[in-house]
């Protein structure tokens, strides 16, 4: 490379950062930065009327877990967090297997729809997925509320003498994040059937292979990509899920998200509330990595 | 007799009834909510005739149209700040020969597509109290830096996946033809790029429009925007009124939707 070559070079690069720097700064003040703070607050004692004073403690980190015991200051387990965690880790998980159950059939659908109808059927998932997703769970809510649609349908057809309590409980929040995720379940799903060569399921067929096996020993190991792409992108915002558990879940039935919002508000412990939040984000770096993994394996197998 | 006796190997039993299922589920309750936004009655589940009455209600609502100012303004600037962010940073990142750091900027842009809203939220919210406190400003320019913030992946999509499509070969043509790169830039790049930049903007614009968490925890007092209005209202009792609002987002969303997609289709 001659001089003036790298030169050139030189400027394109110091160029190509130039351009770049406002979009960093404005992600670094209100994206980046602040988890940064964060992860610095968490280290603090919390204050009086809420914020913090600037004590380190580990205390926050230890109050994920423990509480201490007001008569003889023993530490114990927290039983009420801990139900919070398995309630999201649960509800998260059971969303993520629901989706994909109803979210492969879908996908599988669209992707063997003529090529002209494709668009139109994928327009149908991209719809609701870019609405509102306050609007999607609020039209939930008025359906299976107590004095909502399904009720009264069916305390009129004489089905049942009393409404269902279904919002405000788990079952509720569970319908809810099927309902407003499936489809960051279906996108991905599409995408990994649409590359998927028939001629292979003419070979399976052809050495007398049934539906079934079909399915797991040739259709699943294909478009295995998609579906860790869909589960991620259905188990992470669901995990992280607020919304969904505060209009469907109400005050009892709390996830993480609620949780650590309840430490900025009632709770007055902004240090938990921080600690809390570097752990929901340890988690979803973690099923990231996954991800990038599995990702990176299939295009090196090509 | 015509009977159809081949097999087809692309189908698999049951799975298209579940598809269909599965549309009828996905559309359903916001069609329901959207039908009893035009119920005469007061009742969100027994109809009562037809009515615009919970439209001119909420169009007289005077809270309801601060609100929905409010949050039209902080999307329009959001969606032209991080848009006009996105193109510069699209521009540096596409169609040039890898640098160090790249995929640092990747990551960057990407970075709030990857952490829970609830985290970035109470993030913002802890940075925000301190200088709040230090500087003593209450404004919107909070709001309008944590939306601008997450505005930038979904403005730089499909921005970068225009420019990828272009043709190099147009702006090399400029080059020889004495075209400064600026007027390069003006008449070649910046037009070919207009479709691009048009379906950012809109994604950032539906974007900020449908937040909640952040502007939540963002928001000073008296800085409610249209979904955070609508959520305290959910604690109340449910009107049709809250249909009414929430059926013009959802035109609104569906119509910006329907212009990307047709700004962004491949010709066949």
């Amino acid at each position: 490379m001659s001089e003036a070559e790298s030169q050139r070079r030189a400027d394109e690069v110091r160029r190509s950062w130039l351009l770049s720097t406002p979009a960093l700064i404005v992600l670094f003040l209100g994206a980046m930065g602040p988890l940064l703070i964060m992860v610095v607050y968490s280290f603090l004692t919390p204050g009086r009327y809420g914020n913090v004073e600037w004590v380190f403690s580990l205390d926050a980190w230890r109050g994920i877990l423990f509480t201490r015991d007001i008569f003889d200051d023993t530490l114990k387990l927290a039983d009420a967090h801990l139900t919070i965690f398995w309630r999201s880790l649960k509800l998260s998980l059971m969303t993520t297997i629901l989706a994909f159950a109803v979210g492969f059939p879908t996908a599988w659908f669209i992707a063997t729809r003529p090529r002209h109808m494709r668009a139109f059927w994928l327009f149908l998932i991209t719809i609701p997925f870019w609405t509102n997703l306050l609007i999607r769970t609020f039209a939930i809510n008025q359906i299976i509320r107590n004095e909502g649609f399904l009720n009264t349908a069916l305390l009129k057809l004489g089905v049942i003498s009393a409404p269902l309590q279904l919002i405000y409980t788990d079952t509720a929040v569970f319908i809810g994040m099927v309902y407003v995720y499936l489809p960051l379940m279906v996108l991905p799903l599409y995408a990994a059937i649409d590359r998927f060569d028939t001629r292979l399921l003419e070979a399976g067929y052809d050495l007398y292979a049934s539906r079934l096996t079909v399915l797991r020993r040739i259709i699943f190991p294909i478009v295995k990509p998609g579906i860790v792409a869909g589960s991620i992108l259905v188990f992470i915002p669901a995990l992280g899920a607020y919304v969904t558990p505060r209009v469907l879940g109400g005050g009892k039935n709390m996830m993480i998200g609620n949780f650590i919002e309840l430490q900025f508000g009632q709770g007055r412990n902004w240090p938990l509330g921080a600690a809390l939040s570097v752990v929901l984000l340890i988690i979803v770096a973690a099923a990231l990595l996954v991800y990038v993994r599995f990702a990176n394996r299939d295009s090196t197998h090509g | 007799m015509a009977r159809k006796t081949y097999f087809d190997v692309t189908r698999l039993p049951g799975f298209s009834t579940i598809a269909v299922i599965v549309f009828v589920m996905l559309y359903a309750p916001i069609l329901m909510l959207v039908i009893y936004s035009f119920n005469a009655g007061s009742s969100v589940a027994i109809w009562d005739g037809f009515s615009w009455r919970w439209y001119v209600t909420a169009w007289q609502n005077e809270q309801v149209k601060e609100v929905t100012l409010r949050s039209l303004m902080l999307a329009a600037s959001a969606a032209t700040i991080s848009t006009a962010l996105a193109t510069m940073a699209a521009l540096a990142t596409t169609r040039k020969r890898a640098f160090r750091g790249q995929t640092a900027i990747y990551v960057a842009i990407n970075q709030p597509l990857m952490v829970p809203e609830i985290v970035t939220a109470v993030a913002l919210l802890i940075l925000f109290a301190a200088v709040k406190v230090a500087t003593g400003y209450q404004g919107m320019g909070y709001l309008i830096l944590a939306h601008t913030a997450f505005c930038i992946p979904f403005a730089y999509l499909p921005i970068r996946a225009r420019l990828e499509g272009m043709d190099m070969a147009l702006e090399a043509a400029a080059a020889d033809l004495y075209a400064s790169p600026w007027q390069g830039f003006r008449h070649v790049t910046l037009p070919l790029l207009m479709p691009g930049i048009a379906a950012g903007m809109m994604l950032a614009f539906v974007t900020s429009l449908d937040d909640v968490v952040i502007s939540l925890f963002v928001k000073s007092a008296g800085q409610d925007t249209l979904p955070t209005y609508l959520l305290a209202q959910l604690r109340r009792q449910v009107s049709p009124e809250i249909n009414a609002i929430s059926s013009v987002l959802l035109l609104l969303t569906l119509v910006l939707l329907t212009t990307f997609f047709l700004l962004t289709r491949k010709k066949d």
